[in-house]
């Protein structure tokens, strides 16, 4: 799991679309940032020079393309932050930290990329940067209307599964019950998750049982992304306590202390 | 460059009078490759107890206007884990290192202050203000005897220069600051956080997990001005203020209003290269002003003009 050197950039905005109702994909010119970063960190935007919304947001890295210098983030709107964000026009500027934490280990040959909601925007740039290696991915949503990451995966995977829970689209229920006969073939060593709490608990436990580890992202409010706020603190199965900002926010399903 | 912003606090020799606000800037190394440390007067780091801290369960941040609040309750690696792995490594930054020391009893502040004594760190935060644990800190700091008792205990197992930070949860600050400076404080430090809460309307529960946080940030600073200003005319020792510093602007401020140095706490969390900016700024302005040195500025607040 990597750990790289972190910068602050104040970047063009360069897209800022709608890919969903409340669902944004911002798209920044961040030369220093898109080249250092990995699947699996995170940068903090700060999407106002002023003190009301005060904190930077963290937003997971979505993707990044390092000969056009660009940062993809993919973001819901659920607050005065991203409520902001979303008003952002191309050719204005963001304040970009980062990248900051560590990301995917994405070393196994057969990996199987589970996400749910958003938590599959760092999926999507794992399965850009597993590339020419197979990925395959199981991507779960409550209804059709959230399924736009179909599109989004096209050409990022070898095979994409999707779920909804009501069963608009693809196999109904949660990936987590899509997941067991999956497994079933063996033909994966390795599984990265990202999404509700519980959905990466479930996974975890069912990926176990198929003798697979499974790298989960976490997600926690975060004052300062860089380790010193002590906001983000989680427990770990050897008593102690990580940092999700700086530690995480990815971790091996085990380390985690999910009671 | 220029000594403009050289400052002496209680025998501190520090290149500026910028610093931190303890729990805002960890133990410095976090910052590395952001902030240039020359322009940071004194690191103060994460609040120490004498035994390791895991800190609050649950919820531990929400964000408010123009501020935040916390409860983390003092999650540190204990004192030990601080001088056998921690201060080695930082020591190597040649900037000087305050530690900020809590307890739940009396004894644990006189632990810390004499297994710090000998330990190479420039001066100790004695802090009698944390809002976010059960037992002892605030409970020292909002009754002038028992933040004097604490004081004077501190005073006598250490040779290093004591700072009190002090608590804005009381009625008259400069009361408990009079009391700990008739104690021996060498400085007195203020303001902390101001108690507050928030609640999710959806849910009807509180936001933080532990109910109530301390407040910090730009919303705080009128407040921490005032305080900063009543207890420079009630001691003669130095005040170091802080509450919602974020730009050169605020420093200048809290100078006139009598701090001899300020501290940066919840603007690092936002912008790691605030000290910097002013640093930057307090020189431009000093030689806007025509004022050779920063400590010019201090307690020169008009009033009554």
């Amino acid at each position: 799991m990597k750990n790289s050197t972190k910068y602050i950039e104040q970047a063009l905005i360069l897209e800022n679309r709608s890919l969903a109702t409340g669902v944004y994909q911002l798209v920044v010119k961040s030369p220093q940032i898109s080249a250092a970063c990995s699947p699996g960190q995170f940068v903090m935007v700060k999407v106002a020079d002023s003190s009301d919304p005060l904190l930077r947001r963290p937003l997971s890295i979505a993707g990044a393309d390092p000969d056009q210098a660009s940062l993809t983030l993919i973001y819901r709107v659920v607050g005065k932050g991203t409520e902001r964000m979303e008003q952002l026009q191309p050719g204005s500027f963001v304040n970009v930290m980062g990248p900051l934490g560590r990301g995917f280990d994405l070393s196994p040959q057969r990996l199987l990329l589970v996400g749910g909601g958003m938590g599959l925007a760092p999926l999507l740039f794992a399965a850009e940067r597993c590339c020419p290696q197979p990925v395959e991915v199981l991507a779960g949503g409550r209804t059709e209307k959230e399924m736009f990451w179909n599109e989004l995966f096209q050409n990022r995977c070898e095979q994409l599964h999707i779920t909804t829970d009501d069963g608009s689209l693809g196999f109904c229920g949660t990936c987590a019950d899509l997941l067991p006969q999956m497994l079933a073939g063996a033909r994966f060593d390795g599984v990265l998750t990202c999404g509700p709490r519980p959905m990466m608990k479930r996974v975890a436990a069912i990926a176990a049982q198929a003798g697979l580890r499974t790298q989960v992202s976490l997600e926690e409010h975060m004052a300062c992304g860089l380790g010193v706020c002590l906001t983000c603190t989680c427990s770990a199965t050897d008593g102690g306590t990580r940092q999700v900002c700086k530690d995480g926010p990815v971790f091996w399903a085990e380390e985690v202390d999910w009671s | 460059m220029s000594s403009c912003l050289q400052t002496d606090l209680a025998g501190i020799r520090m290149r500026t009078p910028i610093m931190v606000a303890s729990g805002t800037f960890g133990f410095g190394e976090e910052f590395f490759g952001f902030t240039d440390f020359t322009d940071l007067g004194a690191i103060v780091v994460k609040g120490m107890t004498r035994e390791p801290r895991r800190g609050n369960s649950g919820r531990r941040m929400a964000e408010t206007p123009s501020g935040m609040l916390n409860c983390i309750g003092l999650q540190n690696p204990g004192v030990e884990v601080f001088l056998q792995e921690i201060l080695p490594r930082i020591k190597q930054l040649d900037t000087p290192i305050i530690v900020n020391i809590n307890g739940n009893v009396q004894e644990d502040y006189a632990y810390l202050a004499e297994v710090l004594n000998e330990s190479g760190v420039d001066a100790l935060e004695v802090n009698i203000s944390c809002p976010n644990t059960r037992h002892g800190c605030m409970a020292f700091g909002v009754i002038p005897e028992t933040a004097a008792a604490v004081t004077a205990e501190v005073k006598k197992r250490t040779r290093l220069p004591v700072i009190v930070k002090l608590s804005p949860n009381v009625t008259d600050i400069a009361e408990i600051a009079k009391a700990v400076e008739a104690a021996g404080a060498d400085a007195v430090s203020l303001i902390n956080t101001l108690v507050g809460m928030a609640i999710d309307i959806q849910t009807w529960q509180p936001v933080l997990g532990n109910v109530v946080g301390g407040l910090s940030g730009p919303a705080v600073k009128p407040v921490a001005l005032r305080m900063v200003w009543q207890t420079a005319q009630a001691v003669k020792i130095p005040v170091v203020g802080m509450g919602g510093i974020s730009t050169a602007d605020d420093a200048v401020e809290f100078m006139l209003a009598g701090a001899s140095a300020i501290a940066v706490g919840t603007a690092n969390f936002i912008n790691p290269r605030t000290v910097n900016e002013i640093a930057a700024g307090l020189r431009a302005y000093l030689a806007q002003r025509e004022l050779s040195q920063v400590g010019e500025l201090v307690g020169k607040i008009r009033t009554g003009v």
